[in-house]
């Protein structure tokens, strides 16, 4: 007899120890595949349109922040698609999608709208285009531009007829003036 | 003025430099250097050039292929480096010894890791550490001090052979003795059942002929034993330390830590089992210890940066050696001791920071004036 | 218990840097005379710029107003002098990034008169009247912080009168190096530091005044103490010489025992911290009346022929000062606003002198820190320079990696950018850099997420009135459809009509008031911004 007894025994008992343990864990992965499973993405979408600006401007390209956010999350667009959120926007979206957020780089300038007074005919269109109220003014007076609230979605270039309204970066002042990284010189480097 | 560069503070500056800590370094090293020339003569002087020499050679080739400025080599890191693993080298051991040390120190134990300032282990360490496990040998092969006065030293050429042909001294017809060192012999003597006197007493008996008879505390900080090509005149490296002290180039904690851990756990070892451990006078002037305590364990790199993780860092170092040296296989363990204790460098950085101004050291902030009088005032009116 | 434990910690890290105050504490302090233009910049504060009263051409006396504060944390500005307001335009700032900022021009007459009506203006004794109205004669002053701080005085006044103040503590401990200006002015006008310094005790209702100065001004501390000695309360505390020890949190610590929990104010451990300038400022406004319109500046530096200390109009161009003082005898490597150790580098000797100008430094390259720099060795100086007990080393690390988050949670919020740590790195690392760098980023960040929720806001606000217009609209057609059937009338139309403008409003103002409640949140937070900047600058 090749194989005794006792050996055949153990050998038996730990083939079922083994294949208990699978049908445990196959078990354990299906009920967690249904309890924790996610359905669609949509919570995700949803999240992601809650962090959005809102405006609905279509700066991205797509027709509104909701449609923008599916985008994302097909991963059509990187997270900083969405020029008015900025760097803010950029970093949250980085901390919920779990990706780095330094890769990307730099990152355009936030744009803000301007209006040329000596064109501007005080036709209150831009007023009504504006989606966050950020353009003043009254009929027939000049419109003006609230810094503060404008998210420079670019919806209130088209409806000026007279071409007033364009895109700026916002100047560079005592206030949102920041200090540069420094720009190591190694000492070698130096020398040379 | 430059108008597109964006000067930033402070304008002024103590006028240290990483170049100008290495020579002090230097400087604090010279005195046991000097008394390792001295006590073993042109083949520790040849060894001490092989080593530094290739250690430069590697940095500069490890510059130039990484893309960086070979003028860098000034900063003279890299002969710090070698400098103290040189001094931990038998001395007369032969040249190859020396440039396959130097290669694991500065292209393995710095350079891979990224350069200057980016290593987790202590280099000269890390080259020692590897040189005894490859080559037990040579790097245990210890000669009895050798003075340029001793008439059978050996001359300039004969030293020359000596290094650089591997031949054996006896070969040479050099009347050295080669011999254990201290903590060696006790290990052998311990190993063999021997009590510590015993042990101490055949110390004696095999260096009966030669200048460093026996163990004596006197004799042991004047340093005329075997051993490492630094490590054996405690006098002189406690010069050295002590004016690092002086200069602010290294901080008490670790020496202080180290040494009094040392002392402490061999005394009360020594006073529970006289027989089996030796006393604190032992361990602290044998071996590499002190020169570790203010050389090499206080490396910046590769040490904490606070006062408490200090102190951590060096009792570890303590307890290390201490287990090491008694239960460990080898007889030395300093540079394992400070290995491991590199190791843990992250983790102590990591636990053991300053408390910062108005804050608890949980991080939180103080409780504020009017927050604890609120509270007195609760008080009261319970 | 843990206060205890706490308290018995001192003043940890500071370095030692070489004082170079000798030549400009020698000489006495000069007068400048009046010069051809003043340019008063109208931020020189804390808080929003001020906003300007005076039309382009108009007369103007010295001490007259000429920009008020739109808020509490700004501060007004006045004429320096007498003569006419040229223009309001972008000057020179004196601020790094060598930009411009709005100022106005006055071109004086050389006749220096104060307003008529100051002139005989006699003043009820300061000490029956009360503290709001002190403090506000103080904010009407334009004071604040002199000690490079800049943050108004009349709020740290009313904030104090808010909390019990123990101690007020006039900070005499001037702990840059070159600077002198305090020194000269505690040699000089003793009395009326004392004198001062008890009105704000008055303001403040505090126990005691000590005065900490450092024990290298031994001139300055006999004469303090001699002013002090007829008043029990006021005592003159020496302080040793190390840097920074002139920051607000390390002096209360030194004198105190105590330290100012993070992210409180010094009131919160019952003390009060004013710069001797501050003081002497206040003195001038409560007895005499005069707003702030110059202070002693300390011209110094190997490149300056005969460093002293100039009291100067506020808005006077630098290069006047420089000529004041015989001009360069070598070119200037760098021009610094302020000490060496937290001063700011000005790109043209056109920058006016502000408030908050302690000092002009003209430097030589030997003078200055090498710009070059290696890699770091973690020799860990830095940690023990580190009067924060914070580990430079480690927070600089994460900032070059742009891990801001990582760089605060190993405190980088709590470093009061003293460049203690840049001082001693003997790898020239610009840790001060990475440490501005980081703290702007996380302001720009922190603005474009409150800007954000705004446009947020306001878009959501705009929807929901679009929506209530729309539901208005037919609301409307439905009660005309109705209004038709029944009774066809004119008159009810019209009623409705008022209706619905009346709606409109309403749903503006909404849309309005949202944005309103917004900014008040903001403004709040720019309030809570500014202390805390007020904690973290130094009044050395």
């Amino acid at each position: 007899m090749l194989i005794s007894m006792p050996s055949l025994l153990s050998l038996a008992t730990s083939v079922m120890c083994i294949a208990a343990l699978g049908a445990l864990l196959g078990l354990l992965l299906a009920l967690a595949g249904k309890y924790f499973g996610v359905d669609d993405e949509s919570p995700l979408v949803k999240e992601i349109v809650s962090l959005l600006p809102g405006s609905q401007c279509g700066q991205c390209g797509y027709l509104g922040c909701a449609d923008a956010a599916k985008s994302l999350v097909d991963g059509e667009v990187g997270i900083n698609f969405c020029p008015p959120g900025g760097r803010a926007l950029v970093d949250e979206l980085a901390s919920l999608m779990g990706v780095d957020a330094r890769e990307l780089g730099e990152l355009a300038k936030p744009q803000l709208a301007q209006i040329d007074e000596k064109l501007c005919v005080g036709c209150t269109r831009c007023l009504k285009a504006c989606p966050t109220d950020a353009i003043v003014g009254a009929s027939g007076q000049i419109h003006v531009v609230l810094v503060e609230a404008c998210s420079g979605c670019k919806l209130c270039l088209s409806r000026c007829p007279e071409d007033c309204i364009s895109l700026k970066e916002e100047k560079l002042s005592l206030e949102n003036w920041a200090w540069p990284k420094p720009q190591l010189l190694s000492h070698a480097a130096a020398l040379e | 003025m430059n108008p597109s560069l964006v000067h930033c503070g402070p304008y002024a500056h103590d006028g240290s430099s990483v170049s100008g800590i290495m020579m002090q370094l230097c400087l604090a090293l010279l005195p046991c250097t000097l008394f390792a020339f001295y006590i073993f003569s042109w083949p520790a002087i040849f060894l001490f050039v092989v080593c530094c020499g290739s250690a430069l050679i590697f940095e500069a080739v490890c510059l130039y292929m990484r893309g960086d400025s070979i003028k860098k080599i000034a900063d003279g890191s890299a002969l710090v480096c070698a400098w103290l693993l040189a001094l931990t080298l038998p001395p007369w051991a032969p040249w190859w010894i020396g440039i396959t040390a130097s290669f694991f120190a500065i292209v393995i134990g710095k350079q891979l890791y990224g350069g200057l300032g980016q290593n987790i282990f202590n280099p000269a360490m890390l080259a020692r550490t590897a040189l005894l496990i490859t080559f037990p040998v040579q790097m245990t092969s210890w000669y009895a001090p050798m003075p340029f006065a001793d008439a059978a030293s050996p001359g300039f050429f004969q030293a020359l052979a000596l290094t650089f042909s591997s031949v054996s001294p006896e070969q040479l017809n050099i009347d050295a003795y080669s011999g254990a060192t201290v903590l060696g012999e006790l290990k052998t003597s311990l190993g063999m059942g021997l009590s510590v006197d015993q042990a101490l007493q055949s110390v004696d008996n095999s260096f009966e002929n030669s200048v460093a008879m026996g163990f004596d505390l006197s004799r042991a900080l004047m340093g005329f034993s075997s051993g490492s090509m630094g490590e054996t005149s405690e006098l002189m490296v406690l010069i050295g330390g002590i004016f690092l002290l002086w200069r602010g180039i290294i901080s008490w904690e670790i020496p202080v830590a180290m040494l009094a851990g040392v002392a402490l756990f061999s005394e009360i070892a020594h006073l529970i089992d006289a027989q089996s451990f030796a006393g604190a006078k032992l361990h602290l002037s044998s071996g590499g210890l002190l020169l570790a305590a203010f050389f090499i364990a206080t490396d910046p790199v590769t040490s904490p940066s606070s006062r408490s993780g200090k102190l951590v860092f060096g009792s570890g170092c303590a307890l290390l050696i201490f287990i090491i040296r008694n239960w460990g296989a080898f007889p030395e363990a300093v540079a394992f001791s400070v290995l491991i204790m590199n190791a843990f460098n992250p983790l102590i950085e990591r636990y053991f920071k300053p408390r910062v101004y108005g804050r608890l050291p949980n991080k939180q902030a103080l409780p504020s004036m009017s927050s604890f009088e609120l509270a007195q005032k609760l008080q009261r009116q319970k | 218990m843990f206060r205890g434990l706490l308290n018995l910690a001192a003043v940890r890290g500071g370095v030692h840097p070489h004082s170079h105050k000798d030549r400009s504490s020698a000489l006495q302090i000069l007068k400048a005379p009046v010069p051809k233009r003043l340019y008063l910049p109208l931020l020189q504060h804390a808080g929003e710029a001020a906003v300007p009263i005076v039309e382009r051409g108009a007369y103007v006396f010295k001490g007259q107003l000429l920009a008020l504060a739109p808020s509490d944390l700004s501060a007004p500005v006045h004429a320096s002098s007498s003569g006419h307001i040229v223009d309001i335009c972008e000057v020179a700032a004196a601020h790094p990034s060598g930009l411009t900022a709005p100022a106005i021009v006055l071109e004086t007459d050389g006749e220096d008169k104060w307003a008529p009506a100051d002139e005989g203006a006699a003043l009820t004794d300061a000490y029956s009247e009360d503290a709001m109205t002190l403090a506000n004669r103080v904010a009407n002053a334009g004071i604040v912080g002199m000690g490079g701080a800049i943050f108004p005085a009349a709020v740290k006044l009313k904030q104090g009168a808010k909390h019990e103040i123990k101690t007020l503590l006039v900070n005499g401990s001037e702990c840059e190096p070159y600077l002198s200006c305090d020194d000269r002015l505690m040699r000089e006008q003793a009395e009326a530091i004392v004198e001062g310094a008890r009105l704000i005790r008055h303001i403040l209702k505090a126990f005691r005044v000590v005065i900490a100065i450092e024990d290298n001004k031994r001139e300055a501390i006999a004469a303090m103490q001699a002013a002090a000695e007829p008043y029990g309360m006021v005592e003159v505390e020496v302080v040793p010489t190390r840097y920074p020890m002139g920051s607000a949190k390390q002096l209360i610590q030194q004198i105190t025992g105590r330290e100012v929990p993070a992210g409180a104010r010094s009131t919160s451990v019952g003390v009060l911290v004013h710069n001797v300038g501050t003081v002497y400022a206040i003195y001038q406004a409560l007895t005499r009346a005069r707003p702030l319109i110059s202070r002693v500046v300390t011209v110094a530096g190997a490149c300056i022929k005969r460093p002293r200390n100039i009291e100067a109009r506020i808005g006077t161009p630098v290069q006047d000062l420089i000529d004041l003082c015989g001009g360069f005898i070598d070119k200037a490597e760098v021009l610094l606003l302020g000490g060496p150790m937290m001063g700011i580098a000005m790109q043209s000797t056109e920058v006016p002198i502000i408030k908050g100008a302690t000092g002009v430094l003209a430097l030589a390259k030997h003078e200055l820190r090498r710009e070059q720099s290696s890699a770091c060795i973690r020799c860990a100086r830095c940690v023990s320079a580190c009067p924060m007990g914070l580990l430079p080393l480690d927070i600089a690390a994460q900032i070059k990696q742009d891990n801001f988050e990582a760089a605060a949670d190993y405190g980088l919020n709590d470093c009061i950018l003293c460049a203690s740590c840049s001082y001693v790195c003997p790898s020239q690392l610009p840790l001060v850099q990475y440490f501005r760098y980081a703290k702007d980023q996380q302001a720009q960040k922190h603005r474009a997420a409150k800007k954000m929720n705004l446009t947020v806001s306001m878009s959501l606000a705009k929807q929901q009135r679009l929506a209530d217009e729309k539901q208005q609209k037919a609301e409307e057609k439905a009660a005309k459809r109705a209004a038709k059937k029944k009774t066809r009338t004119r008159s009810k139309q019209a009623l409705h009509e008022n209706g619905i403008k009346e709606a409109k409003a309403d749903s503006t103002q909404i849309g309005e008031a949202k944005v309103i409640t917004e900014k008040t949140a903001a403004e709040k937070e720019i309030t809570n911004e500014a202390t805390t900047r007020e904690e973290l600058a130094h009044e050395s």
